[in-house]
């Protein structure tokens, strides 16, 4: 599979986002329950790009480490950035209207998870999962 | 914008949620379902996730909004259907979904309320 990358711009953009990581994960030979925890991790980072940074973009491939393949989804915006990162990813803390869960959840729903974000400059997490 | 279909059936109301929900949707059926528990005086809500392959934090604030306004309006609500996966997931994820009554699939969860097993556990 080739690297896709969707556009994050509406509630509509999200549930296309959840159905690509679902088809890659398909695709993956990931576990029921690991397709649904990547496809979760997926919808709460989507949205996120939406509600915080503004809008951006998914992209969605499938990558391999030796004989195991595995899902990476790469979100990004250009949005105001995350000033205290500490704080954005501590359970249950939230700058908006959420449960704030959308950040501290994800990454215990994934194998890997990278955030890179500077004030200003937007926000981009990577994250990916595994077959076993 | 698309809305989800509340039933009523005798005093209770069912969704059955069959599409993949969109936040707006989300909010849009708790808004509806309010109106509808005071509209027809329901004493009970049904919400049918069985076709939901996620159920991510912001449906499952909207499950949980759904049953504490039930309750201020004299109704009780079970969430029916959740898949195991789902179930996992959600844990990890790290909601808890506390104060949400649920059951395994529609006919027990109406049975449920009608027993009133609404007001204990």
């Amino acid at each position: 599979m080739t690297a896709q990358e969707l556009p994050i711009a509406g509630d509509a953009d999200v549930v296309r986002v959840r159905q690509a990581v679902r088809a890659a994960a398909v695709a993956a030979k990931l576990s029921l329950v690991d397709q649904t925890k990547l496809v979760t991790a997926a919808s709460e980072l989507a949205r996120n790009t939406l509600t915080y940074g503004g809008g951006g973009s998914a992209v969605i491939e499938e990558v391999f480490n030796g004989l195991r393949k595995g899902v990476k989804a790469v979100f990004s915006d250009k949005g105001p950035g995350i000033a205290d990162l500490k704080l954005a990813l501590t359970d249950g803390y939230t700058s908006g209207s959420g449960m704030g869960l959308g950040l501290s959840g994800s990454r215990r729903l994934v194998d890997e998870f990278t955030i890179e974000t500077a004030t200003g400059d937007g926000t981009t997490v990577t994250v990916i999962k595994w077959a076993r | 914008m698309e809305r989800l279909p509340i039933l009523k059936i005798g005093p209770m109301l069912l969704v059955s949620i069959q599409v993949d929900l969109r936040d707006d949707m989300v909010i849009a059926l708790q808004e509806d379902l309010a109106e509808r528990i005071v509209d027809t005086g329901a004493r009970g809500v049904v919400i049918d996730i069985t076709a939901l392959d996620i159920v991510d934090s912001f449906t499952g604030r909207m499950l949980a909004t759904v049953a504490a306004l039930s309750r201020v309006l004299d109704a009780e609500t079970v969430v029916v259907g959740m898949r195991p996966a789902v179930a996992i997931t959600l844990v990890e994820l790290g909601l808890s979904l506390d104060g949400i009554k649920t059951a395994l699939d529609v006919e027990r969860g109406m049975r449920l309320l009608s027993s009133g097993g609404g007001s204990g556990r």
